[in-house]
C-alpha cells in the first residue's frame, strides 16, 4: 500500500467575501505516484482545489475553512505557503503570468534563489531540469523568443528543479495549439514515469489529457466530487454529460452508431478502443445518414490578390498571398504562431498597408481607405475583451463607436438596444462591465463592433479559455449572426470549431497559403495538420481503425448529424 | 518591430565583465566628479579618459546612434537656451570682459561666454560616454544580483528584473490595445485630444497592469518568493580583481578632480 500523499477528509472552503462555499464536503485521497485528472466546468472548484493543495488557498486567498486536508501527512493550515511550495510545484494555465526570469535559465533558478541554494550547485541543477524537458538549448533565451510550448517546457523544468513530491498542473493545454498541447501531455507522461512524482492534472479538454493514460478521473460539479473513477469506466458513464463537459469525439460517433460503451472495449485511447465485431456498425450508421453538403453560391465579398507584407524592409512575413473571403460565410484562418495570421487581420484593417499586391471588398479596391472608413464595413474583436473595453457601463461601451462618428443620441439609442437585444445583453444594459463574466464581456466587445452594422466581423479566438458549455454558447450565437447575413471569419486553433464551425477553412503557413478547403478535408490531411501545427481529428482515425470507406466523409456527415442532435 | 535601443548585448569586453555593481558605482562617482569640476584640465583628462573606456567595450555605434543623436539634439537647445537666458553668464562668473562680436540688444558674444559654455559641452562630452557605457554593458539579469550585493535588499532589487521582464509585454499589450481600438474608428494617435487619449489608455492599462501583477505575485509566491532572509543569484558574479581595480581608479580620478578643482578655492577654472 503506497503512502497517502495528499487527503482531504469532508473539507469545504468559503472565500472570503462569498456567501456560499465554493467546496463542499470533499473527500478525497491521492497517493503516491498517482497520476489523477480533475475535470470539471468553470465555477465547478477544480482550481479552487487546486490553490488549496498548493497553498494559494487560505494564505493568498484567505476564506472559511472546515473539514481536514492533509498533506504529506500534515495538516495544510499548520504549514507556511513556503512550507506547500516544497512539496507541491505548480504550473499555471497562464505561462506568460508566471514567467518572472528575464531568461530561461534564470526562471528555472527562481524556486533555488529563493531556497538561497549555492550558486555552483543551483547551475547544475538548472541544467539538469532544463535537460529533462529537452530545453537546455535555450538556457539564454529571453521570454518574448519562445513559443509557447518553450515556455511550457521552461515552467515545467521550474517545477522539476525544486525536487518537489506533487506535480500540479493547471489547466497546461489552456493558451496551446492542439500540436503542442499533445506534446505537453506526452512530456508530462514521461517525466512522471521517470520521477515516479504523483502528478495531478486539472482540465476540462479530456480527450487531449487521455492522450496518455491516467489512474483515474475526479469529475467536479458544483463544488462537490460527482466522480472518482478509471478513464474507461467514466466513459462508459453518463457522468460526463451531467456536468456538462465534452467526451472524446470518437466515443460520440460510436454512440450515434448504437454502439453502447463499456470499460471492457478500452475507450480511454482510440489505439487500445476494441470494437471487434462493430466496425460494421460505423459503415452501417454513415450510410444511412447520407447527407448532401451545403453548397454556398460563392459570392466575394473581401479578395486579397498577391499581397505581400514585411514590418521590415528585407523579411517578409506574407508572401503574395491571395485569398477570397465569400459573402455570409463563417471562415477559419489557422496556422501556427508566426504563420502570418494575424498581419492578415490587421492588413485587412488597414493598420497596416501591403507592399504590394490588392485588398478588395465588394469588388472595389480599399487600399485608400482610411482605417476608420474600413471600420464601418470591417469590424475586428481582440482575443482578450479586456484589450477593448474603455467605458465603465455596457451602454457607453456599444455607444462609443456611433458616438465617435456623431450620430444623434436618439438614433444611437435605438441602435444600441437592438445590439444588445440580439447579443443577449439586454438585461444587463445598465450593469457595469465589471460586474460581467469573461464570456459576457466577450459578447460586449462583439455588440460593440456589431453596432457599427459592419459587413464582415472578424474575431480573434472566439473561444479561448471557455469550457464547453460557454464555447457552445458563444459559437451558436455567432452562428446566429451568420444566419442575419454578416460574414464572420475567425483565427483560430481549436479544431472542434473549425470542424463545427466554419464551412471553410484556410491554413496559412510562412506567410504562404497552404491549405483552402472544407474543415474536415484539412483536419484529415496530414501534411497540412503537421505543418499548421494542428492534430488528425480523432474521427479520422477511428473512420480508418474501422475501415470505413470514405473517412473523410464520415467526419463530415458525423458534424451534421451532430449538429442536428445538439439543437434539438 | 521598433529598432532595439539601448539593450544589453553581450560583447565580452573587460567593461563586460565588470559587475554590475561596479558598474552603477564608477557611474554615479564619474557623473558626480563631472558635474561637480568646472576644471577644464580636469574635464578633457576625463573625456579622454571615458573615450578610451568606450574604446575598450566595443559597443556597436547602432546600438547607441539613436539615443546618441536624441541627446545631441537636447545638448545643443541646452547651449542655446543658455545663451538665450543668460548671454553675459560667462563675465559673472570669470570677472573679465572680452568682447568678440555684438549681435542684437543685450546680446554681445564674449570670450568668458564661449569659455563657459564650452566647459559645459565638455561636462556632456565626460558623462554621456559612461552614461551610454552603463546602460549597454550592464546584463540586467546580472544588475538585481549586484544591487543585492551592495546592500539593497533582494526584494527592492528583484522588482527592478521585474519591470525589464515585464515592459516588452506591456508593448506588447498596448499595441494590441491601440490596434483594436484603431480598428473600431477610435483614433487614439492624432485628432483626439492628448488627456482624452491618455485617459482612455491608462483606463485599460491599468487594469491590465494591476492583473498581471497579481498574476505574477501569486507565481512568485509558490516558488517561494520572500520566504527566507537572503536569496541566492543564478547570474550573481563574484566580485573580482578587475572590480576592485575599477573602483580604485575611480576613488583616486574623483579624488584627484576634487583636489585639482579645489585646490585654488574657486570650481571654476579661468584662462582670463
Amino acid at each position: 500500500m503506497s503512502k497517502v500523499v495528499i487527503e482531504f477528509t469532508d473539507f469545504s472552503f468559503t472565500y472570503r467575501a462569498q456567501q456560499e462555499p465554493t467546496l463542499r464536503g470533499i473527500t478525497l485521497s491521492i497517493n503516491e505516484g498517482e497520476k489523477v485528472l480533475i475535470v470539471g466546468p468553470s465555477g465547478s472548484g477544480k482550481s479552487t482545489l487546486a490553490h488549496c493543495i498548493n497553498g494559494l488557498i487560505p494564505f493568498y486567498y484567505p476564506g472559511e475553512m472546515s473539514g481536514s486536508l492533509r498533506i504529506m501527512g500534515q495538516e495544510q493550515s499548520a504549514l507556511s505557503i513556503a512550507g506547500l511550495a516544497e512539496i507541491t510545484g505548480t504550473v499555471l494555465q497562464d505561462p506568460d503570468g508566471q514567467f518572472v526570469g528575464l531568461t530561461v535559465g534564470e526562471d528555472i533558478a527562481f524556486v533555488l534563489e529563493n531556497g538561497a541554494v549555492p550558486q555552483l550547485e543551483m547551475t547544475e541543477r538548472v541544467e539538469a531540469a532544463a535537460r529533462a524537458v529537452d530545453i537546455h538549448e535555450l538556457l539564454a533565451a529571453s521570454p518574448q523568443e519562445l513559443s509557447g510550448g518553450q515556455k511550457q517546457k521552461t515552467m515545467l523544468a521550474g517545477v522539476l528543479v525544486g525536487n518537489v513530491d506533487i506535480l500540479l498542473f493547471d489547466e497546461p493545454l489552456a493558451s496551446l495549439d492542439p500540436y503542442t498541447g499533445t506534446k505537453t501531455i506526452e512530456l508530462i507522461d514521461r517525466l512522471q514515469r521517470e520521477t515516479g512524482k504523483t502528478a495531478i492534472i486539472i482540465e476540462h479538454r479530456l480527450e487531449e489529457v487521455l492522450h496518455r493514460p491516467v489512474d483515474r478521473i475526479i469529475v467536479m460539479k458544483d463544488g462537490a466530487i460527482a466522480g472518482d473513477l478509471p478513464a474507461a469506466e467514466l466513459l462508459s458513464s453518463s457522468l460526463l454529460a451531467e456536468a456538462g463537459l465534452r467526451e472524446p469525439l470518437y466515443l460520440t460517433a460510436l454512440k450515434y452508431a448504437g454502439l453502447v460503451i463499456t470499460p471492457d472495449m478500452q475507450p480511454q485511447h482510440l489505439d487500445q478502443l476494441r470494437m471487434e465485431g462493430h466496425a460494421d456498425r460505423l459503415q452501417q450508421w454513415m450510410d444511412s445518414c447520407a447527407e448532401e453538403a451545403e453548397v454556398l453560391e460563392p459570392s466575394p465579398l473581401l479578395e486579397l490578390k498577391e499581397v505581400s507584407f514585411g514590418y521590415e524592409r528585407d523579411t517578409e512575413v506574407l508572401h503574395r498571398l491571395s485569398l477570397t473571403v465569400n459573402r455570409g460565410e463563417m471562415l477559419a484562418i489557422a496556422g501556427r504562431n508566426g504563420a502570418g495570421k494575424s498581419t492578415v487581420s490587421k492588413l485587412i484593417c488597414g493598420i497596416y498597408r501591403p507592399s504590394s499586391g490588392a485588398i478588395l471588398l465588394n469588388g472595389r479596391d480599399i487600399s485608400r481607405d482610411t482605417i476608420k472608413e474600413r471600420a464601418e464595413k470591417i469590424g475586428f474583436v481582440t482575443q482578450n475583451p479586456n484589450h477593448m473595453i474603455s467605458k465603465t457601463l455596457i451602454y457607453d461601451e456599444i455607444a462609443l463607436g456611433l458616438r465617435l462618428r456623431g450620430i444623434p443620441e436618439d438614433i444611437i439609442r435605438g441602435r444600441v438596444h437592438e445590439v444588445l437585444k440580439v447579443c443577449g445583453l439586454h438585461e444587463f444594459r445598465e450593469w457595469p462591465v465589471s460586474a460581467l463574466s469573461y464570456g459576457q464581456k466577450k459578447r460586449v466587445t462583439i455588440a460593440s463592433i456589431l453596432v457599427l452594422e459592419p459587413e464582415v466581423i472578424i474575431l480573434d479566438e472566439p473561444t479561448a479559455g471557455q469550457d464547453y458549455r460557454h464555447y457552445n454558447e458563444m459559437m451558436e450565437f455567432l452562428r446566429g449572426l451568420n444566419s442575419r447575413g454578416i460574414t464572420v471569419i475567425m483565427i483560430t486553433h481549436d479544431m472542434h470549431l473549425m470542424l463545427e464551425y466554419a464551412q471553410r477553412t484556410i491554413v496559412l503557413a510562412d506567410g504562404k497559403k497552404l491549405a483552402d478547403d472544407r474543415p474536415e478535408r484539412i483536419l484529415t490531411d496530414r501534411a497540412v495538420v503537421e505543418r499548421a501545427n494542428l492534430k488528425e481529428t480523432s474521427l479520422f482515425t477511428l473512420a480508418l481503425k474501422a475501415g470505413v470507406g470514405q473517412p473523410e466523409e464520415l467526419v463530415r456527415r458525423f458534424i451534421a448529424f451532430d449538429r442536428r442532435v445538439r439543437h434539438r | 518591430m521598433k529598432a532595439k535601443m539601448l539593450t544589453f548585448t553581450n560583447q565580452n569586453s573587460p567593461v563586460h565583465r565588470l559587475t554590475g555593481a561596479t558598474k552603477l558605482i564608477v557611474f554615479a562617482v564619474w557623473s558626480v566628479s563631472a558635474m561637480i569640476t568646472y576644471d577644464t584640465r580636469c574635464l578633457i583628462l576625463m573625456l579622454l579618459f571615458s573615450l578610451v573606456i568606450f574604446r575598450i567595450s566595443r559597443v556597436r555605434f547602432q546600438d547607441y546612434a539613436f539615443v546618441l543623436y536624441f541627446i545631441l539634439l537636447f545638448f545643443l537647445l541646452n547651449q542655446l537656451a543658455i545663451f538665450i537666458f543668460s548671454p553675459l553668464e560667462g563675465t559673472r562668473i570669470y570677472g573679465t570682459r572680452h568682447d568678440l562680436f555684438h549681435l542684437a540688444g543685450r546680446y554681445t558674444v564674449t570670450a568668458e561666454q564661449l569659455f563657459y559654455q564650452f566647459n559645459i559641452a565638455l561636462k556632456y562630452a565626460v558623462v554621456i560616454p559612461m552614461a551610454l557605457l552603463f546602460l549597454l554593458t550592464t546584463d540586467p539579469g546580472e544588475f538585481a544580483s549586484s544591487l543585492n550585493r551592495i546592500g539593497v535588499h533582494y526584494k527592492i532589487a528583484y522588482s527592478v528584473s521585474l519591470a525589464l521582464r515585464y515592459i516588452p509585454d506591456i508593448q506588447r499589450d498596448y499595441e494590441n490595445i491601440a490596434f483594436s481600438a484603431q480598428a473600431r474608428g477610435i483614433d487614439i494617435s492624432r485628432k483626439e485630444k492628448l488627456p482624452a487619449r491618455l485617459r482612455n489608455i491608462v483606463s485599460i492599462l491599468l487594469p491590465l497592469i494591476l492583473a498581471s501583477i497579481e498574476r505574477i505575485s501569486t507565481a512568485m509566491e509558490l516558488r517561494g518568493f520572500g520566504n527566507g532572509r537572503k536569496r541566492t543569484w543564478y547570474r550573481g558574479r563574484p566580485f573580482t580583481r578587475s572590480d576592485y581595480l575599477a573602483l580604485g581608479m575611480i576613488l583616486a580620478i574623483a579624488a584627484g578632480s576634487t583636489v585639482v578643482t579645489f585646490y585654488d578655492g574657486s570650481r571654476f577654472y579661468s584662462i582670463f
